[in-house]
């Protein structure tokens, strides 16, 4: 409901003229907007209460910007306070004066703890490192399989012991043999529960005791609701916490928990996981955070996957070519191929501002690109030049470029429409405007 | 529900802060001498902080807000019985349809397809569910489809040595279709009642995880036209709004026909459910509170919403 919170703060503001300053009615009027916003992204009430109320002191009476409409102002002001709680830069993982490293994680049970640990082994193990993973999750049923199977698709070591074991025991040893190893890190993967109880507290600490971990790293599953600040506080406020993994974000989950931890914490967000493959493990952007939460999309991620599936050089004409808006039917050929090398259509629309709701309207088989299909094969009926210049196309070109792809000349001429359409959208992408009337784009 | 699994006693000692603060915010809201605004304020603060999200909150207090007028309640207490009610009967509404689905079919395996995001407690929902049939003197099956994540298909077996239950497997990165499918053959071979199918988690925006899913669904039909029988859902009771998303999505890809409310026995209400009834109509058939094979129970309406509003917090 507030993909296009800025759309609809516009819409607020649509009657007020530019008067130059924002008056405190106006600015609560946009406000609930916000607040709302917030809650659909699951950020805690209490914390969204008081979050737009520090907006708010902000707000009142502050000088429009001429170049911003006031809606935009109150966007910008709500994504800078947002980037100012979720962290300034990403913070680099705590290092043990003298190795091993012990990195412990904690977290309610299906959060994504061993896969996650799996994941930090990979990361910390490509910076060069040698790394140890403890098996230290014993209640869970077949946990320990589950670790030693990841550490061998690794190659990473793993340490594990039966689970009539304990897990303080197991993670006492595990440190100890990281030791003798020589490696540099070890990653304590530890037993969640349903909910906090004194059980799992009760286990965490001994482990913390017996290891004295330099980092003591909470994961949080990204659809968390509203709960999600009590466990995280009650982790924190019992074993002390030094900060955040936030999985699951390569869902479409606003992961508004976020928020609310580190507003309620001051943890900091230390890495985010982004899909089921090891190296789905990514440094933590606080402001890509805060536009997702607002439901603004992710242009500066959807830029890097495009990095992943294309090289580098493309993907900054990419860039530089939505920037300025200047593609002709080449590029969008190449960019339905690269769409479709990137993932899922769903996903990618929902990085793009605006887009994410139209993403949501389609049918799986519209994402999932039979027309798509069609589309590519109306242009590789054309010449290179038409598609250079699609100017050109006159009532008999399309007519044989109807016959060449198996279409008809309407298909033709809707697939030119949308590209017109396309080539607008860019250019309010390029002006900062919200785009709109999209749907038809991918029908 | 506590009380139906006993584990109130439990759980008491640790929940006795929070109880109290919770009593004396349920008595401020019930001693209220009008119906103010903040009265209002303080019902839908409670929906949205048990995740029942905004949209469905504005709807539910808007309703209770005319009934209460029309009605001339004038008293707190009143108006918050009219909200349990309405809750009551908007989670009950979808009951009459698919209650026959929480019992197996006379005719053949009763085909039981299990889907839901990463860690939403799929495996041990369905030892539960495989416990609960057993309770009930069927025969059950199970078949081990998560061949992505390491160490399901163990978790699976454990499960299945512990209460005694058939596990059909392949090796680790098998064809989930086609062990889903033995495991129906091998069902009808030992006149199993009950097949339930475990599948790997995933997350409904993955197209090519969702067709996985289709081709499950359609590999079990050649078998037996009417399989899969009851598609279920497994929900994390601690899932914010994204759950109305995930339920959409793997209803429109293999068609849900009830939720599994797992987990629903921490500090989280599970009221994102709320939102899938009213929006999908899309029933709860069973919860799953605790880690043991018989924590789980069918899913009751009225429980569900006093728990709501109950001081577990």
């Amino acid at each position: 409901m507030f993909e296009a919170l800025s759309e609809k703060l516009t819409a607020v503001f649509s009657r007020l003229t530019a008067r130059g300053r924002l008056t405190e009615s106006e600015v609560d009027e946009g406000l609930r907007e916000v607040r709302l916003a917030l809650l659909e992204a699951d950020v805690n009430f209490k914390v969204a209460r008081d979050f737009v109320q520090r907006v708010r002191e902000r707000a009142v009476g502050s000088q429009v910007m001429e170049s911003i409409s006031p809606g935009q102002q109150i966007v910008k002001i709500v994504h800078e306070e947002m980037t100012a709680i979720l962290g300034g830069e990403s913070p680099k993982l705590a290092n043990a004066a003298r190795p091993p490293t012990v990195l412990m994680l904690v977290g309610l049970q299906g959060s994504g703890k061993t896969t996650t640990a799996a994941k930090l082994a990979l990361h910390l193990r490509r910076g060069g490192q040698r790394v140890l993973l403890v098996a230290g999750d014993l209640r869970r049923p077949a946990a320990v399989e589950q670790i030693e199977t990841l550490g061998r698709q690794l190659d990473v070591p793993v340490y594990s012991e039966g689970i009539d074991s304990s897990a303080v025991q197991v993670c006492r040893q595990g440190v100890q043999k990281a030791r003798d190893i020589g490696a540099a890190w070890v990653i304590l993967d530890t037993g969640g529960r349903l909910h906090i109880d004194e059980d799992m507290m009760g286990e965490l600490e001994e482990v913390k005791k017996a290891t004295s971990p330099s980092e003591l790293l909470l994961v949080v599953d990204a659809m968390t609701g509203q709960d999600a600040v009590v466990s995280a506080q009650s982790f924190h406020e019992r074993i002390g916490l030094t900060g955040l993994i936030m999985t699951k974000l390569d869902g479409d989950a606003r992961g508004g928990a976020a928020l609310s931890i580190t507003q309620v914490t001051g943890l900091p967000i230390k890495f985010i996981g982004t899909g089921e493959r090891a190296e789905a493990l990514e440094t933590f952007h606080p402001d890509r955070l805060a536009s997702r939460i607002l439901g603004m999309g992710d242009i500066l991620t959807l830029v890097e996957r495009a990095q992943e599936s294309m090289d580098q050089q493309r993907a900054k004409e990419l860039e530089r070519k939505i920037r300025k808006a200047t593609f002709d039917l080449e590029d969008f050929l190449e960019q339905l191929h690269q769409v479709r090398r990137m993932g899922p259509m769903s996903q990618v629309l929902g990085m793009i501002p605006g887009f994410s709701s139209i993403a949501r309207r389609l049918s799986p088989e519209e994402l999932e690109g039979e027309h798509l299909k069609k589309l590519e094969a109306i242009v590789y009926s054309m010449t290179p030049k038409e598609r250079r210049n699609p100017d050109i196309l006159n009532g008999s070109r399309r007519r044989r470029i109807a016959r060449g792809s198996g279409t008809t000349p309407q298909d033709v001429n809707q697939l030119l429409s949308q590209f017109r359409q396309m080539q607008k959208l860019m250019k309010q992408f390029s002006s900062g405007k919200p785009p709109r009337g999209l749907m038809g784009m991918f029908r | 529900m506590f009380n139906l699994l006993g584990r109130r006693d439990k759980l008491k000692a640790g929940l006795k802060r929070s109880r109290e603060s919770w009593f004396a915010r349920i008595a401020q809201i019930v001693q209220r001498p009008r119906l103010d605004e903040a009265l209002w304020e303080e019902m839908e603060e409670l929906l949205i902080s048990a995740d029942v999200g905004v949209a469905t909150t504005a709807r539910l207090i808007e309703k209770v807000r005319k009934e209460a007028a029309a009605q001339g309640l004038r008293d707190a207490s009143s108006v918050v019985e009219l909200l349990k009610e309405e809750m009551v009967s908007l989670l009950s509404v979808v009951d009459a349809g698919v209650r026959p689905g929480l019992s197996p079919t006379p005719g053949g395996p009763f085909v039981i397809l299990t889907i839901g995001v990463n860690g939403a407690g799929k495996t041990t929902s369905i030892a539960k569910l495989a416990h609960y049939y057993q309770e009930q003197g069927s025969r059950v099956v199970l078949a081990a489809s998560d061949t992505f994540r390491a160490g399901a298909i163990e978790q699976l077996q454990v499960w299945g040595q512990r209460l005694g239950v058939e596990v059909i497997a392949h090796g680790p990165g098998g064809d989930p279709a086609a062990i889903a499918y033995d495991a129906l053959e091998a069902a009808r071979a030992r006149g199993a009642e009950v097949v339930i199918v475990d599948t790997a988690g995933r997350l409904h925006t993955k197209l090519n995880l969702m067709e996985e899913m289709k081709k499950i669904a359609r590999v079990l039909s050649r078998l037996d036209p009417q399989a899969p029988h009851q598609v279920l859902l497994v929900l994390d009771a601690t899932t914010g709004q994204n759950g109305l998303a995930q339920a959409r999505s793997f209803s429109q890809a293999v068609g849900c026909t009830g939720v599994f409310l797992a987990k629903l026995d921490g500090t989280a209400k599970g009221g994102i459910v709320v939102a899938i009834v009213q929006e999908l109509g899309l029933p709860v058939l069973f919860i799953g509170t605790g880690e043991k094979a018989e924590d789980m129970a069918p899913f009751e309406p009225q429980e569900f919403v006093d728990d709501l509003f109950s001081p577990v917090s």
